[in-house]
């Protein structure tokens, strides 16, 4: 498949948005390599590496053995000196192995060499279930990356923002972890390359009055079909898409809820301890006095992924439970 | 009937021939649309490795597997109606249809598990052996992995301690060239894999041909010698007839390398030497080959007939029975009650 030079797609996977924002910034800047499990002849576990070989040739989309703490280490030392790494981890459970170069290494470098030098290099994983792939193959570990300072956190939703925020995330300077989910990449939505996302910024998809659902990566789109039938009802609901967890967008969040007076928080994550506990504190302490009722987080249950489809669904929100609570939550 | 009587070569190519169709109708069961989900690695062209090295192991041996294990759990013993359950995340399977194709085992079997993180489960064998030793039994534990997994730096931490405490340990790689879309070449710049056990202080065995009966001989061998507190490492090649999933086309490699190596079928070879050797004729064979045809025919259906599991099971085997885990949806409606 040949790489489209336009700037402007009706219509897109999440997956070629990917593989342009990579394509582009490869262009731009000779120093920005990838390396992973299978990025190259095989064009990534999930495509979103394609047809990038070809172009830059196997000096800068680098095929790895399967040896995870090692590619995140090479990427480490590569960004220190002097190249843009793009590391792949196939899958992001594969975080349990490369957990000491993301976390005591990569995030910790700049700090305790007090300011000498920077880290600029991009992980992308993919996780989150709905492929049947099971306790190891299928969890949502973003809370892991966002409880360690250092670490910049991007979960986009759709193929303008993945586009924008991949080349974001490679000028940051700082490392950064970008999470797709497995069931994002044929996605379909416009991408704009003149229209620029702020990395940082959340955005307001669905602007409402009655409650604010918080969510980030494929329950964003979650939110937005929970929203249309709300709107059925003539509830109306204001949709925010994080978009980066780290920084976070407290603001847009605060705004919001000072609003509507009602907050549903949303993730694929598990309950304790996850991304939506501590969006649901942020909330507590910003908007306690405006709240009409406690903050809510829907996420998934406090157990491993099952395999079995029709466990595997229900283990995380579904869409007409998100409506479900909206309602009892407004009532 | 039989006019020479050479058991080990025929249960060899039985155990083998029960691999392949297994895997057949696992192919079939997706394509029927009855697999929970696509993550299905079939162990065709590799059956050698799983039928020699688990006829091998004796009562109370164990063992831990990779994601590609139906093929040696079988080889050990395995139900294939309850595995075929399990890979279609039913109710009837071996793990209630939560853990799935890369997740079938069976304790009482031996099967300490099998994994889906390359190199996972290697290190339990080690302490599986530690155990053995400790309590003074002749059993081994063997871990079976891909080429990829001699990748993974846990292999090599897991090597040095078991020879350092001379645990009985078999390090067991099935070599099959590739690891996902990654040729071997490509993976290692030394592909003589017993050169690296050899330097931790492991006995060693690379089986690099077709012939099951001699490659079992060697085997046992080495395993028993492991029992002496000897542990090993046996590499077994072979060639993944298929895509690194199901029976997937794979266009990172050209179709005249695999037409030459899947000429490289243990199958076909043990068959031929059944007959040259007038172990058995071609009727007797054919009644075997329609044996496993019926077997896997009826375990395929039992997976499909299996009911599915109640949606309270998502909650079981967190913890001890003791603990129970309240689900989201009562936390979010006690919430709300208490207003
Ligand atoms: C730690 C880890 N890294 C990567 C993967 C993704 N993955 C699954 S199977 C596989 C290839 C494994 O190759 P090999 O070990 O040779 O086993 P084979 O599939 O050839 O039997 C890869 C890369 C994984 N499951 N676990
Ligand atoms: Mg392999």
């Amino acid at each position: 498949m040949k790489i489209p030079e336009q700037d402007f797609f009706e219509k897109i996977t999440f997956r070629d948005a990917l593989r342009l924002a990579m394509y582009d910034e490869m262009k731009d800047d000779k120093n920005v390599i990838i390396l992973g499990e299978d990025v190259a002849k095989y064009g990534g576990a999930y495509g979103a590496t394609k047809n990038l070989l070809e172009q830059f040739g196997s000096d800068r989309v680098i095929d790895t053995p399967i040896s995870e703490p090692t590619i995140v280490g090479t990427a480490i030392g590569a960004a220190m000196t002097g190249l843009k790494p793009i590391a792949e981890l196939m899958y992001v459970d594969f975080f349990g192995m490369s957990m000491d170069q993301i976390g005591n290494q990569s995030a910790k470098i700049r700090y305790m060499f007090g300011g000498q030098i920077s880290v600029p290099m991009v992980i992308r994983t993919q996780g989150g279930t709905g492929r049947s792939g099971g306790a190891q193959h299928s969890q949502s570990l973003e809370s892991w990356i966002m409880y360690i300072p250092g670490l910049y956190l991007v979960m986009p939703s759709n193929p303008n923002d993945a586009y924008h925020l991949l080349r974001d995330s490679l000028q940051t300077n700082t490392p950064t972890v970008f999470i797709e989910h497995k069931l994002l990449y044929n996605f379909e939505g416009p991408l704009d390359k003149k229209n620029k996302v702020q990395f940082g910024k959340a955005n307001i998809l669905n602007e409402g009055n009655s409650i604010s659902i918080i969510a980030y990566s494929r329950m964003t789109n979650f939110a937005v079909e929970a929203a249309k039938k709300l709107k059925e009802e003539n509830i109306s609901a204001e949709i925010i898409d994080l978009r980066t967890l780290n920084p976070l967008d407290k603001n847009t969040i605060i705004n919001s809820v000072k609003k509507t007076r009602h907050a549903l928080v949303l993730s694929e994550g598990h309950y304790t301890t996850g991304v939506a506990s501590e969006i649901t504190s942020i909330i507590f302490e910003n908007c306690f006095k405006v709240l009409k009722k406690p903050v809510i987080r829907y996420t998934a249950e406090d157990t491993p992924v099952p395999v079995a489809p029709n466990l595997e669904k229900n283990y995380v929100p579904t869409v007409d439970r998100i409506v479900d609570y909206a309602k009892k939550i407004i009532t | 009937m039989n006019s020479k009587s050479n058991t080990n070569l025929q249960d060899l190519y039985t155990t083998m021939k029960r691999i392949r169709v297994f895997e057949e109708r696992v192919a079939e069961l997706f394509v029927r649309g009855e697999t929970a989900g696509s993550m299905l690695h079939l162990s065709i062209g590799e059956e050698l490795g799983p039928a020699c090295v688990t006829k091998a192991m004796i009562d109370g041996d164990t063992f831990t597997t990779h994601h590609r294990g139906h093929g040696i759990f079988l080889a050990r013993g395995g139900d294939p109606d309850k595995m075929m359950a399990e890979i279609a995340g039913k109710k009837d399977g071996y793990c209630k249809g939560k853990g799935g194709s890369m997740h079938i085992a069976d304790m009482s079997l031996g099967h300490l598990g099998a994994n889906a993180i390359v190199g996972g489960g290697i290190p339990t064998v080690v302490g599986a052996a530690l155990s053995y030793k400790y309590l003074n039994k002749k059993n081994v534990s063997i871990a079976f992995f891909g080429d990829g997994a001699m990748q993974q730096g846990i292999l090599y931490e897991s090597m040095n301690m078991a020879a350092l405490w001379k645990l009985p340990v078999v390090f067991c790689c099935i070599n099959n060239q590739y690891g996902m879309g990654t040729k071997i070449d490509d993976a290692v710049a030394v592909k003589d894999f017993s050169l690296r056990a050899k330097s931790f202080g492991l006995e060693c065995l690379h089986v690099n041909h077709l012939d099951a009966e001699k490659a079992y001989t060697d085997i046992k061998e080495i395993v028993d010698n492991t029992r002496n507190n000897k542990p090993s490492f046996i590499e077994v090649e072979c060639y993944r007839f298929y895509g690194h999933a199901r029976k997937d086309k794979s266009p990172y490699r050209n179709e005249d390398e695999e037409i030459e190596n899947r000429k490289l079928d243990p199958i076909a070879f043990a068959k031929e030497n059944i007959l040259t050797q007038n172990i058995l004729n071609e009727e007797e064979i054919k009644s075997i080959d329609m044996t496993v045809d019926k077997e896997m025919d009826v375990s395929m259906n039992y997976a499909i007939n299996s009911p599915l599991n109640v949606e309270s099971e998502i909650f079981t085997d967190v913890y001890d029975k003791s603990y129970t885990i309240e689900s989201v949806d009562s936390r979010i409606n006690n919430i709300l009650k208490n207003k």
